[in-house]
């Protein structure tokens, strides 16, 4: 009796899964499929799901309009460069928060993650005005600065759970073992953090490539990513969804073949803490 | 060699004193255990010898060199931590090589060394495993073989067996106790438990509240302790005290027997009277919790099987070459 109650459960629940997957999954299942239709039957209602005339020919479009390889470019600088200087400047932060904390590590934790609860839009004249300013506007500079700063204290929150998950007598065994500062960084501080830092560098890439707004407001076309490829598809001459969708398939493919290689590290960096 | 001394050790943490100055000459070659209640500064006191913590004040000499400014990799001393502290990316070869390694010696040098002491230990089969593959037992041998490998001037072990079952802990404290003797490198060995400490220690260190209560040998604190609280700390079970008439009679505050020093008699009249609560058999040892009225509990310990049950009425005498004496502040009365 036991046994099948678990048997149906598993099923039950495994169905429920694939379902809400399948829910979760569909508008960029949907997308793809737009991709591939006329325009005509892209809103055609009611909608064809798979049997409809199969075309490439948006993606033809897309790439005649516009230069893919440029954005896609400029979306690796400045996804890759705002990561990379986040976690350098992160990693440091978060050991000294982790290994020797004061009285104010707790306070400068929660201020940082407090500028994170403030909607972007809020600082947007100013932040414009500087960038004029300094000629940074419409710049791969100027965004990889903007998306770091922004991005930064999810990534020293990140690393500092992940540092302090590290036991401390091991770092001591490691002094007493003759390790300068230096070398316990390097054979055992980092080695043991590898994880940690792999997940928190790909959700920094994820957060950095995704980002629309600053770099919709900051960049026109020399600097402009894949987020101001798609916008551009958007609105101006009424909506074309098939060439729409192909330009979002074009810029979401990159990051989402990396996120379903990495799917593992990041769901252990979502959850770490919480569970262990 | 591996003398050390520590002059007046202070340690603070912010109001808070932990270490109220600590005086202490360990000779080169002793094994002497840290013992006292938790919360009582060995710890500390150990992490202090270590580097791990800068002193508040006071000296600590290693081979009569001042080392308070040394860092821990240079005053040549190596650690067992509670939690083994093993590098879990490593295998047993990378952890109990990682020091020697770090020392700069040749990896063949490395590599013989760590096999030497693993053959000691008994790792020689494991020296390719990662630390989760082992047991705790075994866990805790790769930390002693880190440690013994870089032929330290002094072991320093922070409570190394409290994560063992019982069986096991009894093996390792012999072990351990073998492989110092083996070695004859000084030894300090924090731990909460005064059977391991009387049972390891050439020289024990009873502390309390950041306070050295008592420095000597374990048969020293047995039979002469220095205060209520050495009395009451070592020896299992407990020391019994009694005040009131009873000490004033021995011109003492308090006086205190140890429940092995105290004679039990069947329905006897002399000695103190009471009525036994609960009678504990074990066969080697019978103990005896005796509710002795306005005397309170008392424990009497027999070395062999006494058929005496709940209920009956004994009555306990003390050896009288036995019993402790106390006065008003709680120090031994001696002579």
């Amino acid at each position: 009796m036991a046994r099948i109650a678990t048997r149906q459960r598993v099923v039950v629940s495994t169905i429920g899964a694939w379902f809400f997957g399948f829910l979760i999954f569909f508008p960029i299942l949907w997308m793809v499929l737009a991709s591939f239709k006329t325009e005509l039957e892209a809103f055609a209602i009611p909608p064809s799901f798979l049997f409809f005339h199969w075309t490439t020919e948006n993606y033809a479009t897309v790439q005649e309009r516009s230069d893919y390889f440029h954005h896609a470019l400029n979306s690796i600088i400045i996804a890759g460069g705002s990561t990379l200087i986040a976690l350098l400047i992160a990693i440091p932060a978060a050991w000294s928060m982790a290994f020797s904390p004061t009285k104010r590590t707790k306070d400068i934790l929660l201020w940082m993650l407090s500028t994170k609860m403030m909607p972007p839009v809020g600082v947007l004249v100013p932040i414009y005005l500087i960038y004029k300013t300094f000629g940074l506007l419409d710049s791969r500079i100027g965004l990889v600065f903007i998306l770091c700063l922004g991005n930064l204290p999810i990534v020293i929150w990140m690393l500092f759970t992940y540092f302090k998950e590290i036991p401390r007598d091991i770092l001591e065994a490691a002094r007493m073992d003759g390790a300068t500062i230096g070398r316990e960084l390097i054979y055992v501080l980092t080695p043991m953090a590898i994880p940690g830092l792999a997940s928190t560098m790909l959700l920094n890439l994820i957060l950095a490539w995704n980002e629309a707004f600053w770099t919709l407001n900051l960049s026109t076309s020399n600097a402009a990513p894949l987020t101001t490829f798609i916008a551009s598809y958007s609105s101006p001459e009424g909506l074309f969804w098939a060439k729409l969708s192909a330009a979002s398939t074009l810029a979401i493919a990159p990051i989402l073949v990396l996120g379903w290689f990495s799917q593992k590290q990041l769901v252990r960096g979502l959850t770490f803490g919480a569970v262990k | 060699m591996g003398q050390i001394t520590l002059q007046d050790v202070q340690k603070s943490f912010g109001p808070v004193h932990i270490i109220k100055g600590a005086d202490l000459e360990i000779a080169d070659g002793s094994f002497v255990v840290f013992v006292g209640p938790s919360g009582c500064g060995k710890t500390t006191l150990l992490r202090l010898i270590a580097g791990l913590e800068d002193v508040s004040g006071g000296k600590i000499l290693i081979d009569g060199k001042n080392v308070v400014d040394t860092p821990p990799a240079k005053r040549g001393l190596s650690m067992v931590f509670q939690s083994y502290a093993l590098y879990p990316h490593m295998s047993v070869r990378g952890n109990i090589g990682f020091g020697l390694k770090m020392a700069g010696l040749s990896k063949d040098e490395t590599n013989r060394k760590v096999e030497a002491a693993a053959a000691t230990l008994n790792l020689t089969p494991y020296l390719d495993r990662k630390p989760r593959e082992l047991s705790g037992g075994q866990r805790q041998r790769v930390a002693i073989g880190r440690a013994i490998v870089r032929e330290p001037k002094a072991f320093l072990f922070d409570e190394p067996l409290s994560n063992l079952d019982a069986a096991l802990r009894v093996q390792m404290r012999i072990e351990v106790t073998r492989l110092q003797k083996q070695l004859g490198t000084t030894a300090i060995y924090v731990t909460h438990d005064q059977v391991e400490a009387m049972t390891m220690a050439d020289k024990i260190v009873v502390l309390n509240g950041g306070k050295i209560e008592q420095y000597g040998s374990p048969l020293d604190l047995y039979e002469k302790p220095a205060n209520l609280f050495v009395a009451g700390f070592i020896g299992s079970p407990k020391m019994n005290f009694v005040t009131g008439g009873h000490a004033l009679q021995k011109g003492a505050a308090t006086i205190g027997v140890r429940p092995e020093h105290l004679k039990i008699e069947r329905d006897g009249t002399g000695g103190w009277q009471g009525t036994i609560a609960v009678a504990e058999h074990l066969g080697s040892d019978t103990f005896l919790y005796v509710d002795a009225g306005e005397l309170g509990m008392l424990t009497a310990r027999y070395i062999g099987e006494l058929s005496l049950h709940a209920g009956d009425h004994v009555s306990l005498v003390p050896d009288p070459a036995r019993i402790h004496r106390f006065d008003a502040s709680g120090n031994a009365i001696r002579g």
